[in-house]
């Protein structure tokens, strides 16, 4: 197939191609959305690709999928892993007939994620083999060895891309892709599907028993390896390997650990050859506790001791000052380049004509003093608007608002959540809060896609991940059959509608649900709608700011006055917010 | 420390910094050389800073750190001068001359910062400065600015003009290519008299 500049992600998509993949299940999440992006594209496919409403739902299904014998990549971010490991844990025990691939991608640093949490230590507490690549390259090579070890081992494994492999780019070498032929069987075997208390011990059994050759193999097939050079030694992981790769001065073993678990003989006999050892790892010390296990009176230098650290990423900068504190190099060539200081900042903001930015504005109207629990999509950017007092995972919108109504806080409390979030996780969450009486408003922002990974569909989009149409759920008759009785559709640029209603269910006790239907003005504009532009009359502006403060970027403020830049897209929210009547659409006086 | 070209492509989520990068990476491909690069994507993308690193000849990891750059292409004034610390001594920036103020300095009333004062900040390396955005409305559409900035920058990248153009034909949509080579071309002709 030859070479190909590509993302992390596409290539990861293409090795699944080239292994034959039968099915493909995941929930999107930055950085592993691009994965199942690109397989629910191709023409032709032989495999059955879904997005699933959430993490465990995929894996599940993917699991289940694997039982029958057919080739199954189920992809999520790493916390959706969380959401995932009630299944994860359990899949180790009942395995799988052919290969189950589970991709959770990392993201240290937290780029675009509510923590920093390392899915290797899941790999380890589950007892199933984690792949964890260094380079574009090696992830897309890792994946036909993913698919053969999980048959091998008859055991998922875990991938654990981390940001700068899922969204780096580079040259890589491709395959041809397999067409994924096998068609799914079902053998009954309750011994291995059933895991009940006298099945699963003998189950947990095997699964231990799995682990020495797991352990061998992964050195065999040559994802951990080294080679000796002298008497001190780096051994690094992920990322960081390329990093230190680039540095390393001779007469220095040299250690790469692309897989776990790490056979302790093999890690033991290197790592008794030297008088000194730095390990190199983002995230937990996953290597580093495994080197100590064996080091003996071997000078292990790590996070452990003041060598790197627990949080954030690896950078080039940060690998060659661990590697000056370790005395591998004798001065960091890198510089740590202070950026100008003092310059406005330019965070992501919510787009402008945004349907979030108008339900934000009427939800403070009308709800001054409350207390605002959100979730997680673009509208967690509603806390630039002082509109998110708290945002913990998925589906957590609707729990919190009614932990908090029982604590017994006085205020209103109204919290937001976006359709595909709530068809996630939040449901139950609703279900609950309902049941147990909490005096609550919820706020459904619903934009009919999962717009903050890239626009993919969910059951309330109308359209499958391969785009075939598919019943658009009804958001209504899930709160009603909930039990929620006050259930109002609103049109969040409509702002005296939405403020109407607001102020309606403010009065009432119980659990409200107001759904603030719009389209995403991304989809909107890919989908050729135009609603013109705005303007401000700088003869009747009055320079008041109101317009200002709802925080839209097509809206400036020069020479005491506001203007609209291009960035508008014709929502007229503002229009109707200017106190004087200073903003009309272009083209009318 | 390995001998690659490090260029960095900054903008504002939108702008096109990621058609730019490929465009660079099919060009390395074509030339049949090795490339690296990492991106912002993901939420990041909704209108705020965004960087494309890439790296020509780079062989290990796909970061540029600062002050080890060659070449920084910036979309906006403001963004140049916030990643100006990436650029190496002696290094090169070709900044298209437009400023979008971030909407921070009009919600928290920041004190916002002039294209002057930019520009003089920038005056320390070796600067390029277009107005991109007239260069591509004359070119065709004002969608082809991100080709017009690689073309402006092209006489400094160590990739043969040919390969760029190559990678820009098969990379645009097919309706546009003669309005993204004819963007080429005048940046190419712009950038080679800065």
């Amino acid at each position: 197939m030859g070479r190909k500049y590509l993302l992390g992600n596409e290539a990861i998509a293409h090795a699944c191609m080239e292994s034959g993949v039968d099915f493909v299940s995941g929930y999107p999440g930055t950085p592993s959305s691009e994965v199942i992006d690109v397989l629910r594209v191709q023409q032709d496919r032989t495999y059955y690709v879904e997005w699933s409403v959430n993490e465990k739902v995929a894996l599940e299904n993917a699991l289940s999928a694997a039982w029958c014998g057919v080739r199954a990549l189920c992809t999520m971010k790493h916390v959706g892993l969380n959401v995932a490991a009630d299944p994860l844990m359990t899949s180790a025990y009942t395995g799988v007939t052919a290969g189950l691939v589970i991709m959770s991608a990392d993201d240290p640093f937290a780029h675009s994620s509510q923590n920093e949490q390392d899915t290797r230590c899941y790999a380890h507490f589950a007892r199933i083999p984690c792949l964890d690549p260094a380079s574009i390259q090696e992830a897309h090579d890792m994946i036909p060895e993913a698919f053969r070890l999980s048959e091998e081992f008859g055991l998922p494994v875990l991938f654990r891309p981390t940001t700068r492999i899922c969204h780096s780019k580079g040259d890589v070498e491709l395959g041809e892709p397999v067409a994924g032929l096998r068609k799914g069987e079902f053998h009954k075997d309750p011994r291995q599907y059933v895991v009940i208390p006298a099945h699963t011990r003998i189950l947990h059994k095997k699964l231990n028993e799995k682990q020495s050759g797991i352990r061998k193999r992964l050195v065999e097939r040559g994802l951990n390896r080294h080679s000796i050079k002298g008497k001190t030694a780096i051994i690094a992981s992920g990322i960081g390997f390329t990093y230190v790769q680039e540095l390393l001065p001779e007469g220095v073993s040299f250690m790469k650990i692309g897989a776990y678990p790490i056979d302790d003989d093999w890690l033991r006999d290197f790592v008794q050859k030297h008088e000194k050892i730095l390990v190199v790892e983002e995230l937990a010390p996953e290597v580093e506790e495994a080197v100590r296990q064996v080091s003996g009176i071997v000078a292990v230098l790590g996070k452990k001791n003041g060598y790197g650290s627990y949080d954030g990423e690896l950078s080039p900068f940060a690998v060659a000052e661990i590697m000056e504190k370790a005395g591998f190099l004798k001065k960091n060539p890198y510089i740590k380049g202070e950026p100008v200081q003092n310059l406005p900042p330019r965070p992501p903001i919510l787009c402008a004509g945004c349907l979030h930015r108008g339900a934000f504005y009427a939800i403070k109207k009308v709800f001054k003093d409350a207390i605002y629990p959100s979730d997680i999509g673009c509208y967690t950017l509603g806390l630039q608007l002082g509109v998110v007092d708290t945002t913990i995972c998925m589906g957590a919108a609707i729990t919190v608002a009614s932990g908090i109504s029982h604590a017994g806080d006085p205020r209103d409390i109204v919290c937001t959540i976006g359709d595909s979030t709530f068809l996630h996780t939040g449901i139950q969450g609703l279900l609950n809060a309902v049941y147990n009486g909490a005096n609550i408003t919820v706020v459904i922002l619903d934009n009919r896609i999962t717009a903050m990974t890239g626009h993919q569909p969910n059951p309330n989009s109308g359209m499958t991940a391969s785009g075939v149409e598919s019943p658009a759920v009804s958001l209504d008759a899930i709160c009603r059959s909930c039990g929620v009785s006050f259930v109002e559709s609103v049109n969040p640029y409509d702002i005296t509608g939405m403020v109407t209603v607001l102020q309606d269910a403010k009065k009432r006790k119980g659990v409200k649900v107001i759904i603030a239907k719009q389209m995403c003005v991304i989809s909107a504009r890919r989908a050729g709608i135009k609603r013109g532009s705005y303007q401000v009359n700088p003869e009747i502006c009055t320079g008041c700011g109101t317009c200002v403060r709802f925080g839209c970027p097509a809206i400036e403020f020069e020479d005491e006055k506001a203007r609209i830049n291009d960035l508008c897209s014709g929502c007229a929210v503002c229009a109707q917010l200017c106190p004087v009547g200073a903003i009309a659409r272009e083209g009318k006086k | 420390m390995s001998k690659s070209y490090n260029i960095l492509i900054v903008g504002i989520g939108g702008q096109g910094t990621i058609l730019a990068s490929n465009i660079l990476g099919e060009a390395c491909l074509i030339e049949g050389r090795h490339v690296k690069g990492a991106e912002t994507h993901g939420m990041a993308q909704r209108g705020g800073s965004v960087e494309s690193h890439i790296r020509i000849d780079g062989m290990f990891g796909p970061l540029i750190t600062p002050g080890t750059a060659n070449l920084l292409i910036s979309f906006d004034l403001l963004e140049a001068l916030r990643y100006s610390h990436y650029v190496k001594k002696g290094g090169k920036m070709v900044v298209n001359r437009h400023l979008v103020l971030p909407t921070s300095v009009f919600t928290q009333n920041l004190r916002a910062i002039t294209k002057d004062e930019i520009i003089i900040a920038l005056k320390t390396h070796s600067l390029c400065l277009l107005d991109a955005d007239k260069m591509a409305d004359d070119a065709g559409s004002a969608l082809s600015q991100n080709v017009v900035m690689l073309g402006a920058a092209s006489p400094s990248i160590p990739l043969k003009p040919e390969s760029l153009l190559d990678a820009v034909r098969r990379l645009v949509p097919k309706k546009t290519i003669d309005i993204n080579v004819k963007a080429f071309e005048l940046g190419r002709v712009y950038g080679g008299t800065c």
